[in-house]
Parts: C-alpha cells; sequence; structure tokens
C-alpha cells in the first residue's frame, strides 16, 4: 500500500508541475475592499475612464456611496455622469447595438468581472497594454495577458505609452510561453520560457518600457490600476463588507452554543460506561 | 391551576393525542425507547448531519425560490439581485450553495462509514439500497440545481451532461436528451424544467427516501464501528445490554455534533464561500453565452471522480456505460462483500489496505476530473479508473477463505482482462505511456492478490463477544 501511495503522490507532483507550467503567473494586486480611500479613488477612476463603455448594471449609486463612505450628493456632483439619480443602477450610456457597430463585440458589464477574471487578472491586464503598429489591431494596442483585445487602452493618458522590447533569442524558436510577470522601477518585466527546436531551453525576460510618458509615473500608474482593480473586487460583491462584519459573532456564537453542548453531553453521558 | 393539576391537563392532552394518532407510540419507537449501541464513534455524526443539512437547504430553498427568476434572460441578473439588494440575500445564497458542497462531503463520509465498519451487512441490504437511490436523487438535485444561476459554467455543465444521454444507441439517446432538454440545445426550457425538478419533484422523493431510510434503520437497529449485533445480548427486560437510548443519549451528542458542524459551515459561508474555486467556480460569475463555449468545461467538485472516469474513456458509449456502472455498482455492495465479519477493525491488513487504497483511489479521480485534460492525466485516469473498479472484485475475493490457487487463477484472470482491455484501446502515440502507468494496476493486484498466497497478511483477528468502548 505504501508503494501505491508513493506511486500515486509521484504521479501527481509530476502532472501538478506540468500544468502549472502551462499557467503564467500573474502581478499580484493584494486588494483590500476595507480601504475606504482606495475604493473611492477606484470609484472616481471608473466613472472616469471606463464607464463610457462598461457598466455595473447590478450596481447602484447610492448602495456605492453608503458602502465608500460617501454622501448621496457627493457621488451625485462627483461621480455621476450616466444618470440623474442615485436609486439608478450604475449603467452605462451607449447604447448595445452601437457598441457593437463600434467595437466588433459590445463591451461587457463589468459589475462581476471580479469574482470571474480575480484581482490578479485585471490587475496585470491593466498594466501590460503595449504598442502594436500591426494593421490588425483597430487601436494601435496590444496585451500582454489577454492577447489582441477589442479594447484600446482607455488609460493611456495615465500611463503613457509602453513599449514592448524583447530579448534577442538565438536559435530557431519550437515553442514558448510566458512564465511570469514582474514589475521593477521602470515598468513590467515579462519573463519567458522559450525551447529550441535542438531542445534547449532558454529563460528570456522582455519588458514593457514607458515611451511617451503619461501624467503619472509608473509607480504612481500602479497605484491607480491597484485601486480601480480594488473598486472592481468591491463592486463583484459589495455584502462582503457586511458579511466580513457579521461572520465573527456568528462564529462566536456558534463556539459558545458548542462550548455549552458539550457540557450537556458530558453531564448526559456521566452514566454511561 | 397547580403543578399537579397541570400535570394532569398534560396528560389528558397526551391521552387525547395517542387514542387518535400513535404520537407516543412513535416517540418511543424511534427516540426515546430506540436502543442504539453505545460505542458509537466520530463516524456516527454524518447521518444526523445530513439530515440537519438536508432541512437548511430546504428552508434556505424556499427563501431563494422567493427571489429568483428561472427565465434565461433574467435568471443571472435575479441571483445578482439575492445576492446584493435582497436583504441578507447572500448569506442565504451562500448557505444553500455551500450546504450543497457541504451535503456530499457529509454523505461521502456516510457512505464510507458503513463501507468501514460494514454497515450494509446482517439485513441491512435495504437500508444500504435506499441509501443509495438517496445518493442518487441528490446527484440529480445538485445537478438541476447547479444549472439555476445561468451562468457559463452551469450553462456548459449542462450542455455537456445531457449530451451524454444522446449517446445510447437505437434512437432512444436522441428522444431521451430531447426530453430532458426541452429543446435541442440547453435553453430556457431547460431552465424551467431543471427548476421544477430542483425545488419540487426531486426534493419530495429525497424526504420520502430519508423516512424509509430511517424506518429501514430502526427496523434492523443500528451497527457500531465493532460490528456487533447489540441484539444478540438482552438483559432480562428484554434491552440491548450494550445498547442505550436513542433520546437522551444521542440526541444530545448530536446537537453537539451538529454545533462543531455550523461552525465550520459558518466559517465557510462567512469567509471563504468560493472555496477557492471550487464551492462556486470563477467561471461561473460570467453569463451563459449559447455562442461561447467555455476553455475547460468541469463539474463540480463532486461529481468529478465520476467524470474523471467518463473523460478517461476514449469511446463515447463505452464512457458513458461504464460512467453509469461506476455509480450503480455501489448499490450491489451488500451482494458484493458477503464476508462474516462487518466491522474493518477484525478484517486483515490487506482488506485495510484495500479500503483505504481504495478512498485514496476515489480521492485522486476527483482531483482529475477538475484538471484539464492533458494525456497523461487522462492516461493515469484510466488507471485508476482500473482500480476504481478492482476494488469492488477484491471485496468479492476476500469475501471468504479462498485458497492459493483461487489467489493465483483471479490473477491469471485480472491480467488477461487489463491486457485485453490495453489491446482494444492500443494507440502508437501512447503505446510508452500506457506502458508506464501499467506498473499502477500491476503493484495493485501483486500485492492484493499474490501477497495472501505466500504471507499471512490476509489473516482476519477474532472478532469480540460484546462492544469495546
Amino acid at each position: 500500500m505504501m508503494k501505491n501511495i508513493c506511486l500515486a503522490v509521484a504521479l501527481w507532483a509530476a502532472a501538478t508541475a506540468a500544468m502549472a507550467s502551462g499557467g503564467m503567473h500573474l502581478l499580484e494586486a493584494k486588494p483590500d475592499i476595507h480601504d475606504k480611500a482606495s475604493l473611492q479613488h477606484g470609484a472616481k477612476l471608473f466613472v472616469n475612464y471606463c464607464m463610457s463603455c462598461h457598466g455595473l448594471s447590478y450596481m447602484r449609486y447610492n448602495r456605492m456611496a453608503q458602502d465608500l463612505g460617501l454622501t448621496d450628493s457627493e457621488v451625485a456632483d462627483n461621480l455621476m455622469f450616466a444618470s440623474d439619480k442615485v436609486v439608478n443602477l450604475m449603467k452605462v450610456a451607449m447604447r448595445s447595438a452601437d457598441a457593437k457597430k463600434w467595437f466588433g463585440s459590445s463591451p461587457p458589464d463589468l459589475s462581476v468581472i471580479g469574482r470571474s477574471r480575480g484581482a490578479n487578472w485585471l490587475y496585470s491586464y491593466l498594466l501590460t497594454f503595449y504598442e502594436d503598429p500591426a494593421p490588425t489591431r483597430p487601436f494601435g494596442v496590444n496585451n500582454v495577458v489577454f492577447k489582441d483585445v477589442a479594447m484600446p487602452h482607455a488609460l493611456w493618458s495615465l500611463q503613457g505609452h509602453q513599449r514592448y522590447v524583447s530579448e534577442p533569442v538565438k536559435g530557431k524558436v519550437k515553442a514558448e510561453h510566458i512564465s511570469s510577470l514582474a514589475t521593477d522601477p521602470k515598468g513590467v518585466l515579462i519573463r519567458r520560457e522559450v525551447t529550441l527546436e535542438n531542445g534547449e531551453v532558454l529563460n528570456v525576460t522582455d519588458r514593457l518600457v514607458v515611451d511617451i510618458s503619461g501624467q503619472l509615473q509608473p509607480g504612481a500608474y500602479r497605484a491607480a490600476a491597484h485601486d480601480l482593480v480594488n473598486f472592481l473586487v468591491y463592486a463583484g460583491e459589495p455584502s462582503k463588507l457586511q458579511r466580513d462584519a457579521m461572520g465573527i459573532w456568528v462564529l462566536l456564537f456558534i463556539a459558545i452554543l458548542f462550548v455549552l453542548t458539550r457540557l450537556l453531553y458530558k453531564e448526559y453521558w456521566k452514566d454511561v460506561h | 391551576m397547580s403543578a399537579q393539576n397541570q400535570a394532569g391537563a398534560l396528560q389528558a392532552m397526551m391521552n387525547w393525542i395517542d387514542d387518535r394518532f400513535p404520537l407516543t407510540k412513535m416517540w418511543k419507537e424511534h427516540l426515546a425507547e430506540y436502543y442504539a449501541p453505545k460505542n458509537f464513534n466520530v463516524w456516527y455524526y454524518f447521518g444526523s448531519l445530513a439530515i440537519l443539512v438536508l432541512v437548511l437547504q430546504l428552508g434556505t430553498g424556499i427563501w431563494l425560490a422567493m427571489f429568483y427568476k428561472p427565465d434565461a434572460q433574467e435568471a443571472f441578473a435575479s441571483v445578482e439581485y439575492i445576492m446584493r439588494e435582497v436583504p441578507l440575500g447572500w448569506l442565504i445564497r451562500y448557505m444553500h450553495s455551500t450546504g450543497a458542497s457541504l451535503f456530499f462531503i457529509v454523505i461521502y463520509l456516510h457512505m464510507f462509514r458503513a463501507l468501514l465498519y460494514g454497515s450494509y451487512k446482517g439485513k441491512r441490504e435495504l437500508l444500504w439500497l435506499f441509501g443509495i437511490v438517496i445518493y442518487l436523487a441528490l446527484m440529480a438535485e445538485a445537478f438541476f440545481g447547479y444549472l439555476l444561476p445561468w451562468g457559463q459554467m452551469s450553462y456548459w455543465g449542462a450542455q455537456v451532461i445531457t449530451s451524454l444521454f444522446g449517446a445510447i444507441p437505437f434512437g432512444i439517446g436522441d428522444t431521451l436528451q430531447l426530453v430532458i432538454r426541452g429543446d435541442f440545445v440547453v435553453s430556457d426550457a431547460t431552465l424551467n424544467r431543471f427548476y421544477s425538478l430542483h425545488i419540487v419533484g426531486v426534493p419530495l422523493v429525497l424526504l420520502g427516501l430519508v423516512g424509509a431510510h430511517i424506518l429501514a434503520l430502526h427496523e434492523v437497529g443500528s451497527n457500531n464501528p465493532d460490528g456487533i449485533e447489540i441484539k444478540q445480548n438482552k438483559n432480562a427486560q428484554g434491552i440491548p445490554v450494550d445498547g442505550i437510548p436513542f433520546h437522551p443519549y444521542y440526541t444530545v451528542k448530536d446537537i453537539m455534533g451538529a454545533a462543531a458542524f455550523l461552525f465550520i459551515f459558518a466559517l465557510i459561508v462567512f469567509y471563504m464561500p468560493q472555496v477557492g474555486g471550487l464551492f462556486l467556480e470563477h467561471d461561473n460569475f460570467v453569463p451563459a453565452n449559447v455562442l461561447k463555449t467555455p476553455e475547460h468545461i468541469k463539474p463540480v467538485w463532486y461529481f468529478t471522480p465520476y467524470y474523471a472516469i467518463l473523460r478517461a474513456i476514449p469511446h463515447k458509449l463505452t464512457g458513458v456505460i461504464v460512467f453509469a456502472w461506476s455509480v450503480m455498482i455501489l448499490a450491489f455492495l451488500p451482494w458484493i462483500d458477503t464476508h462474516p465479519v462487518k466491522s474493518i477493525r477484525y478484517r486483515s491488513v490487506l482488506y485495510k489496505a484495500l479500503v483505504m487504497t481504495f478512498a485514496l483511489t476515489f480521492v485522486v479521480l476527483g482531483w482529475l476530473g477538475m484538471s484539464p485534460a492533458e494525456p497523461e492525466l487522462s492516461e493515469l485516469g484510466l488507471r485508476l479508473g482500473e482500480l476504481y473498479f478492482a476494488f469492488f472484485f477484491m471485496l468479492w475475493v476476500y469475501s471468504k477463505d479462498r485458497s492459493g490457487s483461487f489467489y493465483i487463477g483471479a490473477f491469471v484472470f485480472v491480467f488477461i482482462t487489463l491486457g485485453f482491455i490495453d489491446a482494444i484501446r492500443y494507440d502508437e502515440s501512447k503505446g510508452m505511456l500506457m506502458l508506464v502507468s501499467a506498473v499502477l494496476p500491476a503493484i495493485y493486484f501483486v500485492y492484493f492478490l499474490l501477497a495472501p498466497v505466500v504471507s499471512s497478511l490476509n489473516q482476519d483477528r477474532p472478532v469480540p463477544e460484546r462492544v469495546t468502548s
């Protein structure tokens, strides 16, 4: 039996390693939905840069106001461009048919994007737009984690234009994939694993460097992207604020209940031998 | 009114009811004078916990049905409406989704307990069969319910599983598939019938079966970790000496178990309701899209062991048949394992290893069913599928004392059978992989079929007269 277990574990480990190499290690966003300042900044970025195309159609303005520690009038004056009532859903003003005509496909609603894609993916996505002059690219940009995405780089005025600088590889390439993403003060690092025709495996590091700078330095842009992602994570599940707060009391109640039921059990079972 | 008068009035009321309905009789038969063995261990909590989860699912389900809309246009949005705008809607929904997964954990442990202590033996065949039908009904219930959020994984999962029925030949499959879906593809019609079955049809069946399961249990009496029939050892009053009344002893004990369970339940509901994409899958937060097949379709974790077996078999109809039998074979357990010793405590070293290997096989198959269908994993799935069925064969082999030549004969039989399977599925591109993976069944059968010939590892231990603790 030990042999069987060892074999199964060995096969399992080999299989897991094989699988892991297929996926890309993304940048870490570290969202914190209890950071109200970050959420407010993220909300501001969202309504200014995203909401002309993407809605949050399951979210109401006044719910957002309440959760972000803002008053209804603050939201109405600063964050409400597409609607006239704070009780309205944060729907996009653009018609879906028009959107389809202009972009090829209508931009998805982002209400639960934080839950389907996850914070790390969104953060990596916002950081890895780069210039791609290929004639097939309608907006002249491409993205590392979402190749050939139909979306333009909506935050280009903040980030500036990034150029993809690849590390040259000598020899014929048989297969390659991106193993991980990382950041350094100058921009984003893209680590690629390249397998050559002769079987040699190389690890190369490509870079995204800012060619034409935007309004923000790379560090400040990363902070802005973090806040925007944080806001999307919050919008994906606003009730998380409630459950985080309520859960501890429920657990405490059940823990006390357990102690009492255990005492009751001990009392009754004294005479069972 | 004095206390005495009050007691008298209460007694009079009870008498009035008892003349018309067997309330006191039922109370005694099933609780106060139902004698259960005094040596239940931690495995024996899962029966009462299953009832607790069933009640939680019914309660939260009734509340969800007040707000949910079974309409392809509105279903996804109505779930988000529950999550955001219904007061405490998120709590009810997470309780329901967490309850579904925990229901399966509890049931799997409950079934494994029966395997450990031979709880399907000694006139308990019907009890076991009712349990298996409950398990099947529960799988149907979970499958129907999973379509309701109308996310990508809901939709494509239902599309894949309903298409399995289409593999049945002679024109039956196509008709059956059409009837189940109510359309040529999974659509609004499918959503409506699944909703009806999920909230009315299957729950009714489940409740009835649970009643039958408990009645059958109380007729025969509970087994215990020693596998000894306590009814064979009665005192002068006809009460089993190793038995204690279910109420109050096991009611207070099960309430304690329920509190411990609810703590884990609440921990998941409040702090990790998705369980990393296991209980609620990431792809299910994307609304169902008929035109866009997700990259990686997989069922929820509780179906993945069987799904891994289905996927490992390259021929669709064979796959579906084997898939169906991988569940159905459980029903035959009482007739496969007829060994007189019930509890694993008094079975041989090899038997213990056999059961543990089976548990490990099931868990690894579950993990495989969630992983992408790479050739290596698919091959491993097939080998583990062989070991899954091998367990039932080995149970039969071990069900009585066998001669050395019987074991050797069985080994030759297995060798030929597996060789035959490999010959018909032989594929040159996978030749090496098949050869390497064959090590797995080879070790398994050498150990379990040849070790008893040359050693005393398959020697059972004597069973005591009375329960031990």
